[in-house]
């Protein structure tokens, strides 16, 4: 009881400490103080996430994620190079039983997992990155798009091969229960604890990267053709839209999102496509940038390391090889064969970083909106000596779209539409996978997976408020977190996959798997 | 002999199945395969929520398409006293009906003329126009 009180009475001295302030802070607008307490809520995560290895300034979270991709590119002999046709034949469906004709096919588990992935990630973070670290990050980008193709290999054969299916015919699937079961299954312990701890941060990159970060940037993208209004606005018309499908049940809205995006992706590569050859005297020139950049930074800020820094950052936080998402999306995929939803799911990380990131990036080197100083032939920094000045100070989103609209005049007004439907795509993806680790944490019933469906309508508000810089920091540090558990369990649970691995090549060799003829 | 009759779950299945009937009574043995197609693409689009729930579902259109369509056909042929069996698959109409008659060695496939006009029919053609055009097998189309 003494304790009790004691509690209170340093509460009601907060309280009358801070109340003064609070009536001063009260002259500010809403968003800024949903700003200011965000930033101040996240800001120990986002430290320690993206903490520089002691000596240096190099992020450990960055050096984690390569370190794991190229560990797994490794171990598995360049599976994303000697199984690539063979994915290929798998996504057309060249190897899929006629007779299983009606299930989840693997194009369309790979066409679902795409749609959670290519996004802003592949249209705002490739201006993050380009616009802080220079052209060459662009090439760190690819690269770890390329080492990528691996983790998401790995994390997606245990996906399917460790998913739980329900009487009712349902499946459930992703890194929470193949740690708990690959663990169990090898004897190792502590399975469970990874599980919930990689759940937890699931449901923080479900609330950050798969909602704030969208929210925030497709708030931003309208306002460059509106003018600028409350963050706060967009914020409830978006969740009210996201409740109407999460909650309410309303299919027809995520159905005629889900068919609209992949056009929309398409689209978008078009034109960057158009942007390019119209520029085509200038292709040459683009990829010099790119790679004499990515040795030497071109006087970006942080030089080559910042260059690297942001391209690996932003590679991973588009296509999200191995933080164990994507594992959620394929686990769904009808097959005997786990491993073949690993070979699909290497085509990831290709299409959306390898391709549509770069494609992105190409448009905005091309475009010159980066400036140069003429005299040394290095980009000039803006003010803060933060990042590349740009022709009209742009970042992010708004950065790709002065880009497109040089080039194309109309472009940044589909851009607006192309974000808001990649933004809510991504969005009712992510509540997917949020929803995922949040039942397995609390049990599945229609009471706590509407708790967490009204959380995640509330973050997509506060997302939509704050400032792009504390959201995109707790953002890529929630994803980053989970990649911190997922790969960590991987480096124990890659030998089971080595072992589908090669039980999976013989057979493909001896002709025991073949093509089925239509 | 073997006839493939492939129903859509119109009315004018009806005619098909009698015609199947009279082929059938002319013949000394004659087996009936009654295929009934759930238009289905691997190639579509579908969020993660349906792709969780998609097995359930098919396993809810088979049983469907089951009552409703192919038991009662089936059903029918049985009482005039023919050797009838059914087979429901998911795909496009008219390659998986096609696919089935070449796979099971049918000598005919009977279908009714296609019910369904408009728009769409006249971008991408109705499924009976196209299994006339593809199929590998004989084809009746029953007005």
């Amino acid at each position: 009881m003494r304790k009790i009180s004691s509690v209170l009475l340093a509460i009601v001295a907060y309280l009358a400490v801070a109340l003064p302030s609070f009536a001063q802070e009260a002259a500010t607008t809403l968003d800024e103080r949903v700003n200011a307490a965000f930033a101040n809520a996240t800001g120990w995560f986002v430290s320690f996430i993206f903490a520089p290895i002691p000596g240096t300034n190099f992020s450990w979270i960055v050096l984690w994620l390569v370190v794991g991709a190229t560990v797994f590119t490794i171990y598995f002999a360049a599976v994303q190079f000697r199984f690539f046709g063979h994915a290929i034949a798998l996504v057309k469906g060249d190897y899929s039983d006629p007779n299983n004709a009606g299930e989840v096919s693997h194009f369309q588990a790979l066409a679902t997992a795409l749609s959670g992935t290519v996004g802003l990630g592949n249209i705002a973070g490739v201006a993050v990155a380009v616009g802080i670290g220079g052209p060459g990050a662009t090439f760190w980008m690819i690269l770890a798009g390329l080492l990528g193709m691996a983790s998401k290999f790995t994390e997606c054969t245990l996906g399917v091969k460790y998913r739980n299916e329900y009487p009712d015919g349902t499946v459930s699937g992703g890194p929470m229960y193949y740690i708990s079961k690959g663990f169990k299954e090898l004897g190792l312990p502590g399975g469970k604890i990874l599980a919930v701890l990689f759940s937890i941060f699931c449901i923080l990159g479900a609330l950050g990267g798969g909602n704030m970060f969208q929210a925030n940037q497709a708030h931003a993208q309208i306002t460059q053709i509106t003018g600028d209004y409350p963050g706060w606005i967009t914020g409830l018309v978006f969740a009210a839209i996201v409740f109407a499908v999460i909650v309410g049940g309303i299919k027809s809205i995520a159905k005629v999102t889900e068919k609209v995006v992949p056009f929309m992706g398409i689209l978008y590569v078009g034109a960057a496509l158009v942007v390019i050859i119209v520029n085509y005297d200038m292709i040459g020139w683009a990829f010099g940038q790119i790679f004499v950049g990515a040795f030497t930074g071109l006087g970006v800020a942080g030089g080559l390391i910042g260059a690297l820094i942001q391209g690996f950052r932003r590679a991973a936080f588009s296509n999200e090889a191995g933080v164990g998402s994507a594992a959620i999306a394929h686990s769904a995929v009808k097959t005997n064969e786990p491993i073949t939803e690993g070979f699909v799911s290497l085509l990831e990380p290709l299409i959306d970083t390898v391709v549509i990131c770069t494609m992105t990036a190409l448009v905005i080197i091309i475009s010159q909106q980066l400036l140069i100083d003429e005299a040394t032939g290095l980009y000039m920094l803006n003010e803060a000596g933060t990042a590349v000045a740009t022709v009209d100070g742009n970042s992010g989103v708004a950065l790709t779209s002065a880009a497109f609209g040089s080039a194309i005049s109309w472009f940044p007004y589909v851009l607006v539409l192309a974000v808001v439907l990649f933004a809510f795509s991504t969005m009712i993806s992510w509540s997917y996978y949020g929803l995922k680790a949040w039942t397995y944490l609390f049990g599945e019933g229609k009471t706590t997976e509407l708790i967490f469906k009204l959380i995640f309508c509330v973050f997509i508000v506060i997302g939509a408020a704050a400032s792009l810089g504390p959201v995109i920091d707790f953002s890529d540090a929630a994803i980053f977190a989970m990649a911190v558990v997922n790969i960590f369990c991987l480096y124990f649970l890659m030998k089971v996959v080595k072992a589908e691995l090669t039980s999976y090549s013989a057979r493909l060799r001896s002709g025991e798997i073949k093509k089925f003829t239509h | 002999m073997k006839l493939v009759i492939g129903l859509d779950g119109q009315s004018s299945g009806e005619k098909a199945l009698d015609f199947a009937k009279s082929i059938a009574k002319a013949s000394e043995a004659c087996e009936l395969i009654v295929v009934y197609v759930i238009e289905w693409s691997p190639f579509s689009f579908q969020t993660a929520e349906e792709n969780e729930q998609r097995h359930k579902r098919r396993e809810e259109e088979i049983a469907i398409a089951m009552e409703r369509v192919v038991e009662p056909a089936v059903a029918s042929l049985k009482a005039a006293g023919h050797d009838a069996r059914a087979i429901v698959r998911h795909g496009d109409v008219a390659d998986t009906i096609d696919a089935v008659a070449h796979s099971e060695g049918a000598t005919q496939i009977i279908v009714a003329r296609s019910s369904a006009g408009g728009f769409s029919s006249r971008i991408f053609g109705s499924s009976t126009a196209n299994l006339v055009m593809n199929a590998r097998v004989p084809v009746t189309v029953v007005a």
